[in-house]
């Protein structure tokens, strides 16, 4: 199955595209899709390590499934700031 | 209620509107563009979101906060786009009965903002580069709900 992963900030940069499609199995989990983004764009490896990723607006744990028709969002971590 | 906005944040109609009668206390948060950060000195920062999945968490903390604090009324809203310095970036109104749960809340607000809404910034150095502020999680977890 073909899917669609939206990428924000320096993940968008590295990857050079907002939008980038990724080819998978049937039933392909999210930590597939994380091997996948790796070798298809190897310079955000070191920034997925530390990203979630949301399937339609909800973060995903590694061990959810994929379907073609979900939204899928690679989400850098948020800035958080300090606290004190 | 919760908002994304790229106009400047009213704060004072944003405090005004969660004011009610049964309420003694009105906290406000105000987040501003600062200009110095571990040395370096920011001329602008732009803000960009997942705007969806940003508004969907914002009314998630909003139901959290509610659950936790009895709250009169909470705003809660995030300003995107370029921000010059002194702008400010992002509000939280709280209005409760008495000032402990006023200051908790607000509190709890802001900081649950900062965890797990999906809206990053980009630092404009004045030395002209730019940059994107992903903190590496050594110091702090990554969002998980």
């Amino acid at each position: 199955m073909e899917c669609t992963v939206h990428l924000f900030a320096r993940a968008r940069d590295l990857a050079g595209a907002g939008q980038v499609r990724v080819v998978l199995p049937e039933n392909a989990t999210v930590a597939d899709l994380r091997v996948a983004l790796r070798q298809l764009y190897p310079r955000l490896t070191s920034l997925l390590e530390h990203s979630a990723l949301a399937v339609d607006e909800e973060f995903a744990a590694d061990q959810a499934i994929l379907t073609p028709d979900a939204e899928i969002a690679l989400l850098p971590p948020v800035s958080g700031g300090e606290s004190s | 209620m919760i908002r994304l906005t790229r106009e400047p944040i009213d704060y004072h109609a944003l405090t005004e509107q969660v004011r009610r009668a049964d309420c003694g206390a009105v906290a406000l948060f105000l987040g501003t563009v600062r200009e110095v950060t571990e040395g370096r000195v920011t001329t602008a920062l732009d803000y960009e979101a997942y705007p969806g999945m940003a508004e969907k968490k914002l009314g998630q903390i909003e139901a959290e906060t509610r659950e936790r604090w009895p709250i009169g009324d909470i705003a809660l809203i995030h300003r995107l786009g370029h921000l010059d310095l002194g702008d400010i970036s992002v509000a939280v109104a709280v209005s409760c009965p008495h000032r402990a749960a006023a200051f908790e809340a607000c509190r709890y607000a802001i900081d649950r903002l900062k965890q797990i809404v999906p809206i990053w910034k980009k630092e404009n150095w004045a030395d002209g580069t730019t940059e994107w502020v992903h903190p590496d999680g050594t110091s702090q977890g990554g969002p998980t709900s």
